[in-house]
């Protein structure tokens, strides 16, 4: 019945947060900008002219031309091949990194959040303990210790930023349960999994929408960092970061090669930021 | 005050305990057995029964952690193998020079973030507001060793008025130094800046819609005078904790800019070392990093409480 009424009134809540951020320029420029290069990154193979991966002694560090309208880098490669190569390894660890925070910090939130007593003290401290270790630090010497690869260094940064979903969860459990129908669902006798996963779950997901958005942002910018220092995607394989890295040892001679990978990683990480704006204004009306 | 002061402490406490047990933790995750991994590539079976022996690798775990524990509240971070010195006195040497680049960067910080964050607030929803919240976004999202490299092409190479990289002690010539350190603090100070203008900006709006700011308002003083005196000072106390937290991402972005513009601090010591395989001195830094990030945040909580009366009840 009440589905009924909510489709001929067609504002499901769903629709309604849509709505609200069609209506925000800067989102819907982040989210045309994301799409941009997801799709950069699944067509790299049709896309790119060139191998990332080819070196050619007679275009070492060549000014950008026709043939390389990037240049090319110190081994001769074409930095436009490789910018479009290295999408995939940004957004791959932007989006496996989070999914790992979510995958870690979202149950041990709820079972801190739920459970309360002795199991939310220990989550808690736990939980200030990695966040007293600065992120980007924490992430290094993961990195480190894991042994520097693309693979590692999502691992690396998921970890990191976990403690960030632990506390956002717990605390939206906490003001979850406190509601009508969380008290509701167990006076009729609900088993504690099922309040857990049926009642309360589905209300926190929103922040955890937005929270995971920004925290994509920050972890394609500390790829883009681990790379640079030589933790990330290793050489030959192409990584923004890592380009940066090359391209700040031949900055007076080829100044090109620091251009794009940087402009990549600034539009890809304010795309994130703009979006995850725009969803915490469309999605949580209160907050502004 | 000082039940407040004990109640804090007495918090970090277990605080401190799973931060070690988290830094201790990092060396199980070396593959293999980690007398091998910390003797290097050479591996020379004396090295290795040596370490085995240093870290009494053949005892249980507990046992392991609890020597380590010992030696760390005795202020002993172990050894550097590679350069053969304590961890203790490495971290020591190299603070320094990232204090002195991490505190220009906050100067640099507090003067961009707080002015923009006032302005964009009091003439909120125009040109200067949007301007604001521009650049705020752009501090966010520029990652900050690019910003480095674009600063050093401009500056360095195309302009020639700064150098591109090196350190110079302020003790043998503090104007090389400046010439030396403005280009990194202001790549550091900059994110740092963004964060603050938010903190500000927001803090500023709630201040400038209360009571006491209309009061003033009537009472017909100054509009500078209510701004400044009246709504910034209380404006600056949420954003002095939640500055207190960005320190960390400072600390953080100081490995970043010192690699960048090769600046031998505390950021570099952990960026060699974990190329060098030093673990301790990575661990050593981890856990240096850690305390000062959670000291500075105990000292932001105090200045919190001693400037807002309302929290000492």
């Amino acid at each position: 019945m009440a589905a009924v009424v909510y489709e001929q009134l067609e504002i499901t809540p769903r629709r309604r947060a849509w709505r609200r951020l069609m209506r925000r320029g800067g989102a819907m420029f982040g989210l045309t900008v994301v799409a941009f290069f997801i799709a950069v990154a699944l067509l790299a193979p049709w896309l790119s002219p060139d191998d990332p991966l080819a070196t050619s002694w007679s275009a070492v560090r060549a000014a950008p031309t026709a043939a390389h309208p990037f240049g090319a880098d110190e081994l001769g490669r074409d930095v436009l091949s490789r910018v479009i190569w290295g999408t995939r390894a940004s957004l791959l660890a932007g989006v496996v990194s989070v999914s790992i925070s979510l995958a870690l910090g979202v149950p041990i939130g709820m079972l801190a959040g739920y459970l309360g007593r002795w199991v939310d003290a220990v989550i808690s401290r736990i939980t200030d303990a990695m966040l007293a270790c600065p992120f980007l630090i924490l992430a290094i010497a993961l990195a480190a210790f894991l042994g520097p690869s693309l693979s590692n260094a999502m691992i690396a940064i998921g970890i990191s930023a976990t403690p960030i979903f632990i506390r956002l969860t717990r605390a939206q459990v906490l003001s979850a349960k406190a509601e009508d129908y969380v008290e509701a669902a167990r006076a009729l006798g609900n088993p504690h999994w099922r309040i857990a996963l049926r009642h309360i779950f589905p209300n926190i997901v929103p922040p955890l929408i937005v929270q995971a958005t920004l925290a994509i942002a920050a972890a394609v910018i500390a790829e883009a960092s681990l790379s640079f220092l030589g933790l990330g995607q290793q050489p030959p394989a192409p990584s923004w970061g890592s380009m940066l890295n090359t391209a700040r040892n031949y900055v007076d001679q080829a100044p090109w090669m620091a251009i794009w990978p940087g402009v990549s990683i600034f539009l890809l990480v304010l795309s994130f930021n703009l979006l995850g704006d725009g969803l915490r204004d469309a999605l949580d009306p209160r907050h502004k | 005050m000082l039940n407040y002061l004990l109640q804090r402490l007495a918090m970090l406490v277990p605080t401190l305990f799973f931060v070690s047990i988290l830094i201790f933790g990092l060396q199980q995750l070396l593959p293999g057995d980690p007398a091998i991994a910390l003797a290097g590539e050479d591996r020379d079976p004396n090295v290795v029964a040596f370490l085995r022996a240093k870290f009494h690798l053949d005892e249980p775990l507990p046992m392991r952690y609890w020597y380590w524990l010992s030696g760390v509240l005795h202020g002993d971070l172990g050894d550097s193998v590679r350069i053969q010195k304590p961890v203790t006195e490495l971290i020591l040497e190299k603070l320094p020079v990232t204090l002195q680049l991490a505190a220009m960067a906050i100067v640099i910080a507090l003067v961009i973030g707080i002015t923009a964050g006032v302005i964009s607030a009091v003439k909120k929803d125009t040109g200067w507001d949007y301007a604001a919240n521009v650049f705020a976004l752009w501090g966010l999202s520029t990652p900050n060793f690019w910003l480095g490299i674009l600063l050093i092409l401009l500056f360095a190479v195309q302009l020639g008025w700064l150098p591109a990289s090196g350190y110079v002690s302020p003790f043998e010539d503090l104007r090389a130094n400046l010439a030396a350190m403005i280009m990194p603090a202001f790549v550091l100070g900059n994110a740092f800046a963004a964060v603050l203008m938010r903190h500000t900006r927001s803090a500023m709006l709630q201040v400038l819609s209360s009571d006491y700011v209309r009061t003033a308002r009537a009472k017909g003083l100054d509009e500078r005078v209510v701004v400044l005196k009246h709504a910034l000072r209380n404006a600056l106390i949420p954003v002095i904790t939640l500055g207190a937290l960005g320190l960390g991402e400072l600390l953080g972005g100081a490995v970043l800019t010192e690699q960048v513009f090769t600046i031998p601090g505390f950021g570099k010591l952990i960026v060699d070392a974990v190329f060098n395989r030093d673990y301790s001195v990575v661990q050593g830094v981890v856990l240096f990093t850690a305390t000062v990030y959670i000291m500075l945040n105990l000292l932001a909580d105090l200045a919190y409480y001693l400037v807002n009366p309302r929290m000492r009840h």
